[in-house]
């Protein structure tokens, strides 16, 4: 067959620009199938390697006080293999170089051993001296944000008292992969961070000897986790146990689950799109090729090539361009997911990020994108070689053609006879036209989902910050307090507005379903934490009933005006039937909200709360922060400029790279099928230009028409595109929506303006190369050869 | 002389939109072991139709044609196939050279998948192009692309020689050069030869000319000696 090869190698010269814009896609989609798949796979095999080596707990329970004999209790329930009962406290930091406090979690742990679960993985330094009560093993992401190394100082106000604290070591727990402040969604490692103290300091501290009030348990292979938690609960209850809850819950694994659950299902969405698109270009490609190569095929038919060995020689056209882009997108895939996996080593905190690349995710993506380009490929040949030789060495029929009703209507009618060639053309080939329109709609939807996520963020912060977060500063207290101590934070200088809160630990019920969370209470005409409908609408806090948010309601199956049953599960853990008054929108969490004082009521208490929102003078900001640092009853405190800023910088990080190189792939995409649109117009067309020419057209009369044709087709596709990528972004929407946070599904005009933009530079630009082409047009030539 | 087609009654239908057109209307005819047949007819007089079928590029609506043992109305596709390998030779009006590879290789593209073939370059010597082997079909001259297809169609040393207007859009004196390559393959190799033309000059070179007028044969004629095409004038 070596002839045949040889036309195949020379054909595929002849076509390099347009094959070439096919590599370029197909490498798009593999790029994307490796980067996103391997993140994924990559995230699953470091998780569970770093799970199983560093033991995390299967079960957590946080409570007010139990005696540690009780720890034994719960080592005797069924099931139930390790028990490792601690000491969990949130406290207010003095980082040197911090102007603001920081929250530090402090966690115990013995002073002698490695905990028996949730093991610390030492990054440098070592273990805390038993000797010595001041010192600390801090988390490594916020000993790298604040520049802390072994050796280092920094305080902590524990229980009222300034205790300075020396750092002994810097290490990682599987606990803590995903390191984020209590209630926080967006890492914040300057300002938040986990000290692990040994037991005897910090029950010294706050008088907790012989006693706990944070637990975590190992369960025993193939026992039902649900009846161990019920057991927890029961035994915890009369110690303020706030329910125990399994890994599913817990907040490092619950983000690190999500990231997971979305990259799996956009690893799937993305690499679709793109190898459909590649499939598709392919398609229009060979058949253009299959359809101006009919002689040629009826020749090899009738010297015998048999419908097999022709049809594997011109999908071996399409194979030779996906044998490239298939190169291509291995080698840049291998490099992107190397660059993720370095961002995901960063985000989430893992000892060793495992880098899954096997061959078989490379196989893997050839072969979905061999199949796709075949499945294109396969249509136009198979129509070309079952058609008998003779019929096809005939020239094809010119289509056939009537009078519609457009042709039919005045304005038809009045169209200039140049404009009229373009219309009938059009309508003429109405397969071809819908099949142009699809081609180019497919590259304005990947324009408008690359750039999607950046709208969708964009909108996220600007709902949750600017329209429902609007306290500078948050403030939790460690304990709840009276109202004096919202009084105290009203007193400081160039504090301009305080509004106390109160938040207590509960669960939900509603028929079948249950969700535990926390139930905020806000003052009336609360300012500073709002309640947001769909569009933004603000609501006030109904002064009966419960509040909750779309998303708590939806797992619950709850409506407005449905009753739900109350659980508190703190204090005097009253349990009460109560109204469901309104639904509200957040993209973040799940909430419930209650009016202050009818929470007050529900837990039977005075004016209390739990913390306070405050609104400060930019200008006595430091002053402030000092005054908070040394306030013994402050837990840490939530600023909302920092939060704005780790939220960019996670989100620039985290995103960035697949989120520019979609844009980028999205772009080459683009790119491509309209060139080659233009291409394949111009060669079916060629025959028709020239003789045109030859009655006497001038070029740019007959350049307009080809290019009007094109335009027409461009204009059309532009809305069906928009309309397509907006689909698609509800599809990428549906897949990322979490428990945690809902991408809102919000296309910005600017993305629309953009896809529109790439779009006609693509278009421009392909005009140009075909304008040329058309200016080189061998009239003489083209009417000698038969079509 | 024993026949080597044996077409009986045969009648081709097309279907061109509404209206049908019937290229052969029950036509019967033999072809016989090395004779070289000139089928003449104007254009639409199913020459082209018939030379198709008896090649294996076409099927009749109804009737049967026999090569040789082969009943080719009843072959399938791939049986089509193979008998167009392995027997069949064919000219066109237009070459149809593939672009793309030079004189050579389009004859090693036949011979590529043929039994016993003869080296492309002695194929491409018989029509005198030896001089020629790596031009591209753009770089020659029409007659010089006929004369690649005629080496290209008898490379592989075929039973039968189909030549449908082989000298249709060449000048005089490369047609001529055509014919003379068409009759020395007829003469040197035996190969049985049906040639269409719509130019009656050219009968003369013939052992046996057929006339064809809107689907029937309404002449056969024997020649009692064959002209060399050097001798024919049009």
């Amino acid at each position: 067959m070596r002839a045949l090869n040889r036309k195949l190698l020379r054909d595929v010269v002849h076509m390099r620009g347009q094959l070439i814009a096919v590599s370029l896609v197909v490498m798009c989609g593999i790029a994307m199938f490796i980067t996103m798949r391997g993140a994924y796979r990559s995230l699953v095999v470091s998780q569970s390697v770093y799970y199983r080596q560093f033991r995390f707990a299967d079960v957590f329970a946080h409570l007010v006080r139990a005696p540690l004999a009780v720890a034994g209790d719960i080592a005797q329930i069924p099931g139930v293999s390790q028990v490792e009962p601690r000491i969990v406290f949130d406290v207010t930091l003095d980082v040197p170089g911090l102007a603001e406090p920081a929250t530090g979690r402090l966690v115990s742990i013995p002073e002698d051993r490695h905990p028996a679960l949730n093991d610390i993985h030492l990054r440098s330094g070592r273990w805390i001296d038993p000797s010595r009560s001041d010192e600390v093993i801090v988390s490594e992401a916020f000993a790298g944000a604040n520049h802390l190394q072994p050796g280092s100082k920094i305080a902590a106000v524990m229980n009222g008292r300034w205790q300075p604290l020396t750092i002994a070591g810097i290490g990682l727990s599987p606990e803590f992969v995903y390191e984020i402040r209590p209630g926080g969604i967006f890492p914040d490692p300057r300002r938040f961070g986990v000290l692990w103290i040994g037991r005897k300091t910090v029950q010294n501290a706050f008088s907790m000897e012989g006693a706990f009030n944070d637990v975590t348990l190992a369960i025993s292979h193939g026992m039902r986790t649900d009846d161990v938690i019920d057991k927890v609960d029961h035994l915890l209850a009369q110690y303020g146990g706030t329910g125990a809850y399994d890994r599913e819950q817990q907040l490092s694994n619950r983000f690190l689950s999500d990231e997971i659950k979305g990259d799996r299902a956009s690893s799937t969405i993305v690499p679709s799109i793109f190898l459909g698109v590649a499939a598709f270009l392919i398609h229009i490609v060979l058949s253009r090729l299959v359809q101006t190569q009919r002689d040629q095929i009826a020749v090899l038919k009738a010297f015998g090539y048999s419908t097999w060995t022709i049809g594997l020689h011109y999908l071996g056209i399409a194979l030779v361009s996906i044998a490239v882009g298939s190169l291509l997108g291995v080698a840049v895939g291998v490099r992107l997911a190397m660059a993720m996996a370095t961002l995901y080593k960063d985000f989430f905190h893992f000892p060793v990020f495992l880098l899954e690349l096997q061959p078989s995710l490379f196989a893997t993506g050839i072969l979905i994108s061999a199949g796709a380009a075949s499945a294109g490929a396969l249509l136009s040949v198979h129509a070309a070689v079952t058609l008998p030789p003779a019929e096809a060495m005939r020239p094809e029929a010119p289509p056939r053609f009537h009078a519609g009703i457009v042709e039919q209507s005045r304005i038809f009618r009045a169209l200039s006879a140049e404009t009229k060639i373009v219309v009938r053309n059009l309508l003429r080939r109405r397969m071809k036209s819908a099949l142009s329109i699809l081609g180019v709609a497919l590259a304005v939807a990947i324009l408008v989902v690359g750039r999607y996520t950046f709208d969708s963020i964009d909108y996220l912060m600007h709902v949750e910050f600017g329209l429902v977060e609007r306290a500078d500063v948050t403030v939790p207290f460690a304990l709840p307090r009276g109202a004096t101590a919202v009084d105290d934070l009203r007193s400081y200088p160039g504090v301009l507005r305080v509004e106390p809160f109160r938040a207590v630990s509960v669960k939900i019920e509603h028929e079948n379903f249950s969700r535990r969370t926390g139930v905020t209470g806000l003052a009336p005409g609360s300012s500073m934490h709002r309640l947001i409908g769909k569009h933004g609408e603000v609501y006030d806090v109904p002064p009966e009933g419960l509040v909750l948010n779309r998303e708590l309601a939806d797992l619950l199956h709850v409506r407005a005006g449905d009753r739900v049953t109350l659980h508190v599960l703190e204090d005097t853990r009253p349990v009460a039937e109560i109204r469901v008054s309104k639904i509200v929108d957040e993209m973040l969490g799940i909430g419930a909200y209650m009016d202050l004082d009818a929470l007050h009521r529900l837990m039977d208490e005075g004016n209390v709360a739990s913390g306070a929102y405050m609104t400060v003078d930019p200008l006595s900001m430091r002053g402030i922060y000092e005054r908070l640092k040394e306030t013994p009853a402050v837990a840490g405190v939530t600023i909302r400029r920092a939060t704005i800023e780790a939220f960019k910088q996670t989100i620039a990080q985290s995103q960035a790279i697949t989120n520019i190189s979609m844009v980028i792939f999205a772009i080459v995409i683009a790119a491509g099928v309209i060139y080659n649109g233009a291409r394949i117009a111009l060669s079916e067309r060629s025959r028709e230009l020239a003789s045109l020419r030859v009655l006497g057209f001038t070029r740019a009369e007959v350049g307009r028409m080809l290019i009007g044709e094109q335009a027409l087709l461009t204009l059309a596709a532009i809305p069906a595109g928009f309309a397509l990528g907006f689909w698609l972004c509800s599809l990428l929407t549906k897949a990322y929506s979490s428990e945690l946070y809902r991408m809102p599904l919000i296309v910005s005009s600017d993305t629309y303006a953009f896809a529109f933009g790439v779009v006609m530079l693509a278009a421009v630009g392909s005009s140009m190369i075909v304008l040329h082409r058309i200016r080189h047009l061998d009239l003489v030539e083209v009417l000698k050869t038969r079509e | 002389m024993e026949a080597v087609f044996r077409a009986r009654g045969i009648s081709k239908i097309y279907a061109m939109g509404e209206v049908e057109v019937r290229a052969l209307e029950s036509v019967d005819l033999d072809l016989y072991e090395r004779e070289l047949v000139v089928l003449l007819g104007p254009s639409g007089s199913g020459k082209s139709t018939l030379l198709n079928i008896l090649g294996g590029l076409d099927v009749p609506t109804s009737g049967s044609v026999i090569y040789r043992d082969h009943d080719l109305t009843a072959a399938s596709d791939s049986d089509l196939t193979r008998y167009r390998r392995e027997h069949v030779g064919f000219v066109f009006q237009f070459y149809n050279l593939i672009p793309s590879l030079t004189a050579l290789e389009n004859v090693a593209l036949v011979t590529d998948i043929s039994e016993h073939p003869m080296p492309p370059r002695d194929a491409l010597s018989l029509v005198g192009l030896a001089e020629r082997l790596d031009h591209f079909p753009a770089q020659m001259s029409g007659g010089e692309q006929q004369r690649v297809a005629i080496a290209r169609a008898i490379a592989k040393r075929p039973d039968v020689l189909l030549c449908d207007e082989p000298t249709g859009a060449l000048d005089y004196t490369t047609g001529k050069l055509v014919l003379l390559a068409i009759e020395r393959i007829n003469r040197e190799l035996g190969t049985t030869t049906a040639v269409i033309t719509h130019n009656a000059s050219i009968a003369a070179m013939a052992d046996r000319v057929i006339r064809l007028r809107s689907g029937q044969i309404v002449d056969v004629h024997r020649n009692e000696a064959r002209v060399s095409p050097d001798h024919l004038e049009w």
